[in-house]
Formats: structure tokens, sequence, C-alpha cells
């Protein structure tokens, strides 16, 4: 059984390079999933008796090539091709010919693969779903168990994606520079946003994503192998390892979101900060700014404070105030106002905020932000009413739940005024 | 006699182990390593970071050229290494064929050192 678990990591880690060969090959979604189906099961049998090829993706390209012509020929009562028991001690040829098959063009075909999943028309949830099924390999179970929908019902969902991503006929042709950088940039948003379907779940959630997360990371660092030289790809892999390694103290026992700065540091992952850290470094030295370098910098700001009473503040509020600048938002100021607070106080950092009162009418952390700024100030009437409208607007019970904690203490310390 | 024992194997395959492959195989490694540090015979050890992490010097132009990435595209990459403290080749191999047992899949490098300066020499 253990031998089982090892073949299949290398499965799985053969998986985005093998399917995008195939993909390149017969230029069809659902054969090239097939055919890496049917190489996967003949893997899992001859495998263990011949122990794993020297490089599984190419094995898995070759096999399943080979699996796929064998039907359409077959269909077409041609002669078949030799099985994959005598091809599989064929050792070296058969990586040449993957080889040849696969060439310099592997790089080109995986973008493609992951650029398929980020087609505009899909909404962000069937983007990642989509990702997660065909890229990653995850079963439609456990996609549909993550998103709290009915296994059925996702199905339906990623068949439709992948028709819609058919239609679209994302060509073939390697790609140019400038639509090359295009792809990559989609690819980028679309990982992040798969990292990010793990990383804001809390609650009995948090444990069925968990692995959306690892698997942006898997792919993110795939997708920086395939692209070395890209501070922006350094920057979200950087960003989405230091924000992973907080992991492990961002919840408590109930599930419930700890804040940043009441989190236990200790229970931070050291070896995914120093790696995220390395990749903020090696990213500056492109000098080619952008926002997931910037947001990973702030990231890293954060991780090199031992206690949250040593957070470097000024050096967020530049990191913000770069991000502000080459990608305006209205959240990016919002965020910079929580540096502000720190470093100026509540009153600075509320007249910054209270512009953006209009364009972030709908957004809870606006509401519960601006109530904690009225809050120190005294304000309590104002603050209480700005935490309600926070708790309206709140995503989920944690979210509520700690905005009440706010409430409560206001209403506590009222009652106290009132008793004094 | 000293030798360095350099651990290569796909970075790809290890980075899809689960957490609970990847804590099974360090725990038997540690196993070995601490068996070998109480005979006397460890000296450093270290796992690398993955290679996305590295930056390469090329220094056969000057000024030298800074590139991001490993030295060298391989399909296996250098992950880590032991340096031992051995009376030869023999022993030496012994201990990697131990190591060997703990790790799958993957390759050593054992290869005897010229220069050795242990830590803050």
């Amino acid at each position: 059984m253990a031998e089982i678990a090892w073949i299949h990591a290398a499965l799985t880690s053969a998986r985005p390079q093998a399917i995008s060969a195939l993909l390149r090959y017969f230029r069809d979604l659902d054969i090239a999933e097939e055919a890496y189906q049917e190489a996967c099961l003949r893997a899992l049998k001859t495998w263990p008796q011949n122990g794993p090829p020297r490089d599984p993706a190419a094995w898995l390209i070759f096999v399943g090539r080979n699996v796929a012509l064998d039907q359409v020929r077959r269909q077409k009562k041609q002669e078949a091709l030799p099985d994959e028991d005598r091809l599989s001690d064929l050792g070296d040829a058969e990586s040449e010919v993957a080889e040849r098959l696969d060439g310099g063009h592997y790089r080109d075909d995986i973008l493609r693969l992951l650029f398929i999943c980020c087609h505009p028309d899909l909404p962000a949830t069937q983007q990642v779903a989509l990702a997660l099924r065909i890229v990653s390999g995850l079963s439609v179970k456990q996609i549909a168990r993550a998103f709290l929908v009915g296994e059925s019902a996702m199905e339906q969902r990623i068949t439709r994606a992948k028709a819609r991503v058919a239609a679209a006929h994302v060509p073939f042709e390697t790609p140019g520079p400038v639509e090359r950088a295009e792809r990559l940039a989609a690819v980028a948003a679309m990982l992040y946003l798969v990292f990010n379907e793990g990383y804001s779940a809390s609650g009995a959630e948090a444990d069925r994503r968990r692995p959306f997360s690892e698997e942006a990371i898997r792919l993110t660092r795939l997708l920086l192998r395939l692209f070395q030289t890209e501070p922006e790809i350094m920057g979200l892999l950087g960003l989405m390892l230091l924000q992973h390694a907080r992991a492990g103290a961002r919840l408590d026992a109930d599930g419930q979101i700890v804040l940043l700065e009441d989190q236990d540091r200790s229970l931070w992952d050291r070896e995914m900060i120093a790696e995220g850290l390395a990749l903020v470094d090696k990213a500056m030295r492109h000098r080619k700014p952008g926002p997931y370098q910037i947001q990973a910098g702030i990231a890293g700001v954060h991780s090199r404070a031992a206690r949250a009473g040593e957070t470097d503040w000024a050096q967020i509020d530049i990191l913000y105030a770069t991000l502000e600048h080459i990608q305006p938002s209205p959240v990016i100021t919002l965020n910079r106002a929580v540096a502000i607070a720190k470093l100026r106080g509540p009153e600075a950092a509320l007249a910054m905020v209270e512009p953006l009162e209009q364009s972030l009418s709908g957004y809870f952390y606006f509401f519960g932000f601006k109530g904690w700024l009225l809050m120190q100030l005294g304000r309590d009437r104002e603050a209480r009413s700005t935490f309600d409208r926070a708790i309206a607007l709140a995503g989920s019970a944690s979210e509520a739940a700690h905005i009440r904690q706010h409430i409560d203490r206001l209403m506590r310390e009222s009652g106290q005024a009132a008793a004094g | 006699m000293h030798y360095a024992i350099l651990c290569y194997h796909s970075e790809e395959v290890v980075m899809a182990w689960t957490k609970e492959q990847n804590e099974e195989v360090m725990g038997r490694l540690e196993k070995v390593r601490q068996r070998i540090a109480k005979e006397g015979k460890l000296g450093p050890v270290a796992r690398l970071l993955p290679t996305t992490a590295a930056t390469t010097l090329r220094k056969d132009r000057d000024p030298p050229l800074i590139i991001d990435g490993p030295f060298a595209e391989t399909k296996e990459q250098f992950l880590g290494f032991y340096i031992v403290d051995v009376a030869d080749l023999d022993e030496a191999l012994g201990i990697a064929r131990e190591l060997g047992e703990a790790n799958p899949g993957g390759a050593f490098e054992v290869r005897p050192l010229a220069v050795y300066y242990p830590a803050g020499v």
C-alpha cells in the first residue's frame, strides 16, 4: 500500500506536464484527460513490478499517446501498437520519443493548460474548479465538498466550463512574447484565486480547502520553474508562502479567525517564511515592481517582526503607497490606513478612510475598521452604528463574531460608565 | 576521511509528497542522522529550499552575470547534503545506503572532500 502512495506522488507531479503535452498532441481536453487516466491505470499496474521509470512524465505522455492513438486506430480497425509492458522496458528510447513529442514546448504547453482555465467568461469559482480538476487532478467529489455543493452539480459545472473553454479555441501555436506575457498574467491571477479559496476559508471549511492553497503553491512553483526570471511570479509565490506560513496560527480552536497582531508567531512556518523572503529578495533585484511583489513585501515585513509590536509600519506604509500608485483602489487605501493608524494615530487614519465610504459601502472590512477607529477615539455611539453595518455585511459567522466582540466591549464600557 | 553525501531527487516529485509522506521521510532520515551523529561521524547537514529560490552567479565573464534559478537545468535537482567523517568509501556508501532506505527515489552522490573548514574556523 505504501508503495502505491509514492507512485501517486509521482503521478501527481507529472500530471500538468503530461496532460498539457497530450493536449497539444490531440488538441482535445477530453481525449487528453482520458489518455492520461488510462496511462495512470497502466502505471499503477506496471510500476510496482518494474519500478517507476526515471522520467514519469515522459512515460505517461508516451503511453497515454499510444493508448489514445490505439483507440482511434482500433475504431478504424487497423493494427494495434505494442502494449506498454514491452514499451516500459525501452528505457531511454521511450524518453527520447517523449522528448521529441514534448521537446522545448513544455513551458508553453503547461502555460496553455493553465491559461484555458482562466477564460474571462468563466466566473472565478469555475476557473478555480476547472484548474483544480484538470491541472491538479483533484476529484470532483473533493472540489464539490469544499464548495459545499452536490457532486453532480459540480460535475455539471465543470462540464459546462470545459465546453466553454473548448469553444474558445485557445490557439496551439507557440505564443509570441506579448501573448505569453498576457497568458502569464491571467494564469497568475487564477492561481492566486485558487490560493485564496483555500486561504480565506475558516471554520469547518478551512480543513477541506487547505489543499487548494497547497495546490496553488505547488503550481506557482512549477510556473516559476518554467519562467525563472519573472519577478511577478517570484512575488506571487513569495506572497502565497508568506501568507500560508501563518496557516497554523490563523484560526483558533473553534475555527475562528485570529487577527495577525494576536497570532502566536511561534506557530508560523519558518521554512516557508525563509523561502518567501528569499523570493522577495530575488524579485527586488529586477527593479520591476508589481502588485504581487509589493504585497509579498508587505507580508514579508510582518514575517520579520518577532512580535506584533515590532512591526515596521513605516515600511508597510511606503509599500502600500507604492501599491496605491501602480494599482489605485479604495481597498488598498483602506489597508494603508491601518499602517497610518499605527504610525500617526486613529484620527489621521479616520481622515484617510472617510472619503472611501461611498466606494466601499458594501465592504465588511471598511465598516469593521472604521468602527474600530471610532472606538479608539471614544466616539462610541458612532462606533456602535458602524459596527452594526459591518455585521450586516459579514460574509461568515466568524467575521460577525469578531465584530460582536467589539460591540460587547462597547456595551460593557458604557454600562460601567453609567454605573460609575 | 571526509565525504559529502549529495542528495539528488526530482523536486517536482518531492513537492508532490503529502505532508504525511514528507514527515515520514524526514522522521526516518532523522533517526539515521542521530545515530551517525552519536557515533561522532557527522559534520554539517542541510536541506536546501527549492531551486526556484536559487540565484546563480556566472563568473566566466566580467562583471559576473547574475541569473535567476539553479546552475543547471536537470531532471533531478540538488536538494541537500550530509558531510560524514568515515574510515573509507565502504563506510560512506553504507551510510548512503541507510539514508537511501529512509528516502525513496532519486540518488546520492558520494564524494570525498579535498578541503574542509568546519564552521567558525
